[in-house]
């Protein structure tokens, strides 16, 4: 299987380089190794999937760039700048927005006031309030609830709530934590639709980290599966999905059943 | 005629009671910790006030004095967050609420080494005596710390609700993680929550000591206000301030019309009954789940 093809730093300027790279990452909860050794690029305009089971370090890994938490060694190089280690106000000040994992929003406050919080960074009004437009452009749902309380809003509104309120930030690159938790696989469908236009008509940069391989395939360029805190397979994402591993192991059950929430969730840990 | 004595001078302890409850309930909802030195932050207000502005001490004009007041417990407070409290990081939330409680004993001392134990009164312009319609004695003090606390409370209302840094405490307080997601600086926000809460129990102390003499040992009323953010629901800022007021006007009556020393229980009667039928509060904001 091809593994990244990660250029060295020292081509910095060079062409390819990627908008995001992750280099020998590693992070820790206390002596657990969470994240062991990844390397992964993001290159601008393009979507990258990060696939994996149930504690496969999936968010820990997004928490790791996003600064919530902070590596033991390796970089996360963004636009050039390394930014592992900083603050997270900081790095949301880059352009780095993640979306996280069962929505968060701020269940007390309104949908406005939850998007106005996605600009906190921000202090210019038009610019602010263009950014809304753009939300309400592709979450119209948004713009009639307006005034709802968010705790208030079903768990597809609140999913929309929170990828609306990370556009508030005009992000250079969006991070995804299962966007698909919870929902039903026609709720699925069409948020992945509303993502997959915002990366071909605003040219959105996303990594989006999943366990529905399906969806995130078919929306991503490229793919990594994640196990057990490494990254054990990298390639295009139409080779993954064509993959006998993938086939059996995240797209096998694809078609089965129409429960679908959760159910990528109870797959056990492949190695 | 009479009722109306009692009930303003009442209302105007309850407004005191409110402030210091709303601290209580401001600290708890940045933090999820309790801060039992809220009440000695108001003495310690009070007598900072005392300082600026009696002649024996610096003898500065009173409105020059608030906002210096205002300024000076704000600072302690938000210094207090950021170099002792971060130190308990992580921590478990008793550790902190016993640091808070040492706190108290510390801000007691201190005040006792700078002001001294007697009680001493603060020179202020709302210190305006009393009123008198036949045999019915207003105190006009007591409408003047209605009437600030009525635009206090509106202001912070504003200030919840139109400011940036406002509505950062509000989203940091119910969802700390996404707070971060966002690029809220949650630890200069929960410390500016520090310097907001100390600022109220200053402003409570000013009003306090507008009343009426005070000593080192008048933030034990800490307790009552405590007792006030319980009822109105801890974890609602308006419950805070309901509260407050319920406790201030069931005090007089009960000490009118109940037989002697149960005036002093009825507030804390009033938490039981409240905690038995409503253990939430009167005012909480949160969604009962069944089960
Ligand atoms: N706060 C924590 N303390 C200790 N270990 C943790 C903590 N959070 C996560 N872990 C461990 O780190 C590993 C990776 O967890 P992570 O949440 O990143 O997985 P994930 O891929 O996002 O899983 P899921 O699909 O269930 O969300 C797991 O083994 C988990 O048990
Ligand atoms: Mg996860």
């Amino acid at each position: 299987m091809p593994l990244t093809t990660a250029k060295p730093l020292s081509e910095a300027g060079d062409q390819t380089q990627a908008l995001l790279e992750i280099r020998n990452l590693e992070t820790f909860y206390g002596p657990i190794m969470a994240i062991r050794g990844v390397s992964l690029d993001v290159p601008e305009g393009k979507v990258v999937t990060v696939l994996g089971a149930n504690g496969a370090g999936k968010t820990t890994l997004l928490k790791t760039i996003s600064g919530i938490m902070d590596p033991e060694k390796g970089r996360i190089v963004f636009d050039g700048h390394e930014i592992q280690g900083r603050e997270p106000h900081q790095i949301v000040r880059r352009g780095i927005v993640q979306v996280p994992e069962g929505r968060e929003v701020f269940p007390l406050l309104t949908v406005d006031e939850n998007l106005s919080l996605g600009a906190y960074t921000k202090s210019n009004r038009a610019e602010i309030a263009q950014a809304r437009e753009l939300v309400f452009s592709y979450f119209p749902i948004l713009a009639e609830r307006r005034q709802q309380e968010a705790g208030t809003l079903s768990g597809g509104q609140q999913q929309m709530l929170a990828i609306g309120r990370g556009l508030m930030l005009k992000p250079r690159i969006m991070l995804l934590d299962e966007p698909s938790l919870g929902l039903s696989p026609l709720l699925t469908q069409e948020i992945f639709e509303i993502l997959r236009r915002l990366n071909q008509e605003a040219g959105m940069t996303m990594l989006v980290v999943e366990q529905n391989a399906a969806v995130a395939l078919d929306l991503a360029n490229h793919g990594y599966v994640m196990e057990l805190g490494r990254i054990v397979m990298s390639d295009t994402a139409e080779r993954l999905a064509a993959s006998e591993d993938i086939q059996r192991f995240y797209l096998g059950h694809a078609n089965e059943g129409a429960r679908g929430e959760r159910r990528w969730k109870k797959r056990k840990t492949w190695r | 005629m009479e009722i109306l004595q009692l009930l303003l001078s009442g209302l105007a302890n309850g407004c005191v009671y409110g402030l210091i409850a709303l601290g209580f309930v401001l600290i708890y909802k940045a933090t999820e910790a309790v801060n039992f030195a809220q009440g000695d932050f108001m003495m310690l207000g009070a007598f900072v006030m005392i300082g600026l502005v009696n002649p024996q001490f610096m003898g500065l004009s009173f409105w020059l004095a608030v906002p210096l007041a205002l300024l000076i417990m704000g600072a302690l407070g938000y210094l207090f967050d950021i170099t002792i409290l971060r130190q308990l990081f992580g921590q478990n939330q008793i550790a902190i609420v016993i640091l808070t409680i040492a706190l108290g004993f510390v801000i007691r001392f201190v005040a006792g080494v700078i002001w001294g134990h007697e009680p001493l009164n603060l020179h202020s312009p709302l210190a305006l005596g009393d009123v008198r319609f036949g045999e019915v004695v207003l105190s006009l003090a007591d409408i003047a710390v209605i009437v600030v606390t009525v635009i206090l409370t509106m202001l912070l209302w504003q200030f919840f609700q139109r400011t940036k840094l406002g509505l950062a405490m509000q989203a940091a307080s119910q969802n700390q993680m996404a707070a971060y997601y966002m690029g809220i600086p949650v630890k200069r926000v929960q410390g500016a929550v520090w310097a907001l809460a100390a600022a109220v129990a200053c402003i409570a102390g000013i009003l306090y000591a507008s009343k009426g003499a005070v000593d080192v040992s008048a933030g034990f009323i800490g307790i009552k206000a405590f007792a006030a953010a319980v009822i109105g629901g801890f974890g609602s800022l308006p419950g805070a301030l309901m509260g407050g007021l319920i406790v201030g006007v069931i005090e007089p009556f009960a000490s009118r019309y109940l037989p002697p020393g149960y005036s002093q229980i009825a507030p804390y009667a009033l938490l039981i009954i409240v905690l038995v039928f409503r253990p939430h509060g009167l005012f909480a904001q949160v969604r009962t789940k069944k089960v």
